[in-house]
């Protein structure tokens, strides 16, 4: 058993759902007890979706356990096909079912259904959201694609693909777009628009937007474009085998990273990516250039993410914004290799868990600056008082936004450009409030960070002499009971001067943690025991900023 | 009835009465009692609520909980794994093992809940016996063990605190025989609704007056055959047979929502405890009058519209009575996930003869009865509210009534705006 407060991640089956619900002419019936239906919400709230996800739940209750489930999961299973007619039905277990061993996949077999059933063997109790996700479109492409596979080649060095006639434009299929997915509707659109640019054709987006007969037709494309290999990195390298389609390694998140894809498949294409990359089409190389930009130097981010979005991030970090990666994670166990080789390069220790209150603590104890994560680290964030941006999901409603905003592309740039400086921007309208606030018109300084990182009310009155000055005037931690920053194992046999104190609160309350975490490593490792206003500047002079 | 003749195989009619209720099984949209933790553990300050379950059990109750405020909050999940279910790990010992780091990590709990769910009991958990053991161990570190099922195999969304407080009713100590009587106020209630009863039985007189759940684990109040129940809400049925199994006589009311039913849920107290008719209405007669000034306002927005309920919290037919007598609107149909005929009887008196009442869901049906009405404003949970928006219907999610306060005088003409605001929006709205 494992003890869990918030997750990263739902069930597998919620990853089926996310499969099922992006598709049309697809519906999932799902073997499960009262309350599983709880998951619709994630799909009709946070993401607003008109329509209800095309799932049905057998809805099965104790009384019923000493009975026949079996006999309640066909008769589910045949008024869906006869309400819904759908195209293909995929068929599985939710946890609870899982343990009665009910096989829905014969159960549903033996219905003779006129359609494709695409049976899902979704270990709950091991595997996860992504996972489940990924195996779904994975057995929905097998199903559906193997009728059309061409014949193993004699040699058995896997399918050959025809080349393509001269005068046909090049294709691809899109794989890996999701319901709930972390702007998965904007990045289709934009990375389309770009394929056109270098005169790719999209033949099916899968699964956002495509039915069944879609699906039959992937091997058709000359090549598969990745986006999200969570979700469809497993049918890609399926669809290389079977149909010798070939697929994008590069997710094109970031400047660098987008110039890199369109090379990447222009090659794949046999296109000349030359005029596309000619021209500067961001905004982003001019906006970071500009001088007003000089105070990102060196900020120090800290990054936790699923791994395609936390391994783009750290790279846009640090070549795009120049920031310092101080920190680098991810809840993906499936693709924690990409992430340790990323930490590897930026020479810090990767953060492999799904454990929430254990990346707090990694986030409290690495006093980053800005935090780039999912939701989960924006209230992380919120409560340390540091400024965040969200760039991966687990999701919430604000991740849905009306206007377009996609994360890939050169689009995708510029939204990024904006979204991570804004926090930063606000912060820094923090640290004016906070040094201005003895002014007259700052009498009650409003936060836009909450009450978390009002102004430290500690800083204004004298601290007493003695200890009680140290833990009295600890940066804003919050009051809802959160961890504070973890206080360094030195600073118990240290006395903060008076003085020293009223000078540490001078300095910017976003730097004024590490300040005083040098300045006391400074005393302690020269045996000061009293740290003045001097202890506090050679401590400066020692470390710099 | 010519309702009954459009009703599929899964619906039988059964009389209630002189109403019609039809029965249903199949596909339902409401939660499981899991979901009670999240206003329980809010109310019972000093209490942990222990999922013994799966990822799905978690991640429900991050679902439902909506925003994270609390980076630590007072539930969690011990979530099952593979080496759990293949015998390589003893549950048992792994419970004891969580339940250890849990409670030196926050000395705070005094009681905590394990809370079974739909794996816990497949797989034969005996949570009853791992609390006994787990109480015996703590006992000495002041902190008290029990355990209740919120699994949807057993409970539907606010069955689950029925669970919790039948759970606590064992623990309540004993009332000696010979007390005065006292009153026992049962079912969740917001802390400000408590004090507002509170003040209006203490200006009848009546006392001492207590409340199940008390908002700290160590306040539990007593029981015995001098307590007379009074419920506040309507589906503690088990709680209601636990505590009069101790003695506790029940008191029968409507329940306490708007100007009448709050008037009569009291007016059933007050003749409990011989409180003068004169004094009665001295003291009721402010919140009546606020109660009823505040509830007029909505009423030129709510009446004559048809409303329909799909069921979700047990509180429909108090409601839909409440808006029907009160505000003058039309009953379609009224879903509730469980009708107990006796613990309602003195609501289903008040309901129009011409209602429709639905036990149990089969989602697909109700849907297409609900489209066929085309009722004023649907009552439904989080996962239908959008799409039948969608359809051109107007919605109210059921869930902000079990999260906000709506009991009581002061609270009616909150409880009717939340009716209202809906067709409000749509009549505002140009796009």
């Amino acid at each position: 058993m494992q003890l869990t407060v918030w997750t990263y991640e739902g069930p597998p089956q919620v990853g089926a759902m996310r499969v099922a619900t992006a598709m049309e002419g697809l519906h999932y019936v799902i073997h499960a007890p009262q309350g599983d239906s709880y998951a619709d919400l994630l799909f009709t709230m946070i993401e607003r979706r008109a329509k209800r996800p095309p799932v049905s739940y057998t809805t099965f209750q104790a009384r019923d356990l000493g009975t026949d489930t079996a006999e309640l999961f066909q008769s589910a299973a045949r008024d869906v096909y006869e309400r819904f007619q759908p195209q293909a039905l995929l068929v599985g277990s939710s946890c609870t079912a899982e343990l009665l061993q009910d096989d829905p996949c014969g159960l549903a077999k033996a219905l003779n259904l006129p359609i494709p059933v695409v049976p899902l063997d979704l270990p709950s109790y091991q595997r996860k959201e992504n996972w489940g996700a990924a195996e779904t479109f994975y057995q929905l492409v097998r199903v559906l694609c193997s009728p059309h596979a061409p014949k193993p080649a004699e040699n058995g060095s896997g399918a050959s693909r025809p080349a393509r006639p001269a005068g046909v434009k090049p294709r691809c299929n899109l794989l890996g777009p999701t319901a709930l997915g972390f702007r998965h509707r904007d990045d289709v659109a934009e990375i389309t628009k770009l394929l056109g640019e270098l005169g790719i054709e999209v033949a099916v987006t899968a699964p956002l937007g495509a039915c069944p007969a879609d699906i039959a037709k992937l091997g058709e494309a000359d090549f598969n474009v990745v986006l999200y290999p969570e979700t469809a990195g497993q049918a890609a390298g399926w669809l290389k085998r079977t149909f010798g389609q070939p697929f994008t390694a590069v997710v094109p998140i970031g400047y660098g990273a987008t110039r890199d894809f369109i090379a990447e498949v222009a090659q794949l294409a046999g296109v000349d990516p030359a005029p596309l990359l000619a021209g500067v089409r961001s905004r982003l190389p001019w906006y970071s250039r500009s001088v007003d930009s000089t105070y990102l130097t060196g900020k120090r981010v800290f990054i936790f993410a699923d791994a395609t979005h936390a391994v783009a991030a750290a790279r846009i970090a640090t070549e795009e914004f120049g920031f310092t990666v101080v920190g680098l994670g991810t809840y993906a166990r499936e693709f924690a290799r990409e992430v340790r080789e990323a930490a590897k390069r930026y020479g810090i220790e990767p953060l492999i868990t799904d454990d929430y209150l254990e990346v707090e603590a990694k986030v409290a104890e690495a006093h980053p600056e800005l935090v780039l994560g999912t939701q989960m680290e924006r209230h992380i964030a919120k409560r340390l008082g540091i400024p965040c941006a969200v760039i991966s999901a687990p999701v919430h409603v604000q991740d849905f936004p009306a206007r377009y905003s996609p994360q890939m592309g050169f689009e995708g740039t510029n939204v990024i450009f904006d979204t991570w400086v804004h926090p930063l921007m606000m912060g820094l309208e923090e640290h004016l409030l906070t040094m201005f606030r003895k002014d007259s018109e700052f009498h009650e300084a409003p936060s836009h960070l909450g009450a978390g990182v009002a102004p430290p009310l500690a800083a204004e009155v004298p601290p007493a002499a003695g200890s009680d000055a140290v833990s009295s005037a600890q940066p804003a931690a919050s009051p809802a009971g959160s961890v504070a920053p973890p206080a360094s194992p030195a600073s118990a046999a240290l006395i903060w001067a008076p003085e020293a104190e009223k000078e540490l609160h001078k300095i910017p309350f976003f730097v004024r943690g590490k300040a005083r975490r040098n300045t006391e490593r400074y005393a302690a490792e020269r045996g000061v025991s009293l740290i003045t206003v001097d202890t506090l500047y050679d401590a400066k002079a020692h470390f710099g900023r | 009835m010519n309702e009954l003749a459009a009703v599929p195989r899964s619906t039988v009619p059964s009389g209630c009465g002189e109403f019609a209720v039809l029965r249903e099984r199949g596909q339902r949209e409401v939660f499981c009692g899991l979901a009670g933790i999240v206003w329980l553990h809010r109310k019972i300050q000093d209490a942990f609520f222990l999922i013994v379950g799966s990822r799905t059990c978690a991640h429900l109750m991050q679902s439902a909980a909506g925003v994270m405020i609390f980076a630590e909050p007072r539930f969690g999940t011990a979530i099952i794994e593979e080496r759990d279910l293949a015998g390589t790990a003893d549950a048992n010992a792994e419970l004891d093992r969580i339940v250890a780091r849990l409670l030196e990590r926050r000395s705070d709990i005094r009681l905590l809940f394990l809370v079974g769910s739909c794996p816990s009991e497949v797989i034969k958990l005996d949570l009853n016996r791992a609390a006994e053991r787990l109480d015996h161990a703590y006992t000495g570190r002041g902190v008290r063990v029990l355990s209740y099922s919120g699994s949807g195999l057993e409970t539907t969304f606010t069955q689950g605190e029925d669970a919790c407080l039948a759970a606590l009713v064992r623990e309540m100590p004993a009332e000696a025989a010979d007390a005065p009587p006292s009153l026992l106020v049962v079912g969740a209630l917001a802390d400000v609704v408590e004090d507002q009863f509170g003040r209006l039985f203490a200006d009848l007189g009546i006392g001492p007056v207590r409340y199940l759940p008390s908002r700290h684990a160590d306040d539990l109040p007593p029981v015995g055959p001098s307590t007379r129940v009074l419920m506040a809400q309507p589906f503690v049925s088990d709680t209601l047979r636990a505590l009069e199994q101790r003695g506790a006589k029940r008191l029968v009311a409507p329940f306490p929502f708007g100007a009448e039913g709050t008037t009569a849920w009291l007016a059933a107290a007050a003749e409990a405890f011989g409180v003068a008719p004169e004094r009665f209405r001295t003291v009721t007669a402010l919140g009546q009058e606020r109660a009823k000034r505040a509830l007029a306002r909505y009423r030129g927005e709510l009446e004559g519209k048809r409303i329909f309920f799909f069921p979700d919290s047990q509180l429909e037919i108090p409601l839909a009575r409440m808006l029907a007598r009160e505000l003058g609107m039309t009953l379609t149909e009224v879903g509730t996930p469980y009708l107990h005929r006796q613990n309602l009887a003195a609501e289903l008196a008040l309901l129009p003869p011409d209602v429709v009442l639905s036990e149990g869901q089969d989602v697909e049906s109700q849907l297409d009865r609900c489209r066929a009405a085309r009722p004023d404003l649907v009552v439904c949970g989080l996962g239908l509210a959008n799409p039948l928006e969608a359809e051109g219907l107007t919605t109210k999610w059921s869930i902000e009534l079990v999260f906000s306060p709506i009991h009581g005088y002061e609270q009616a003409g909150d409880l009717a705006e939340v009716f209202a605001r809906p067709l409000l929006r749509r009549t505002r709205l140009e796009v």
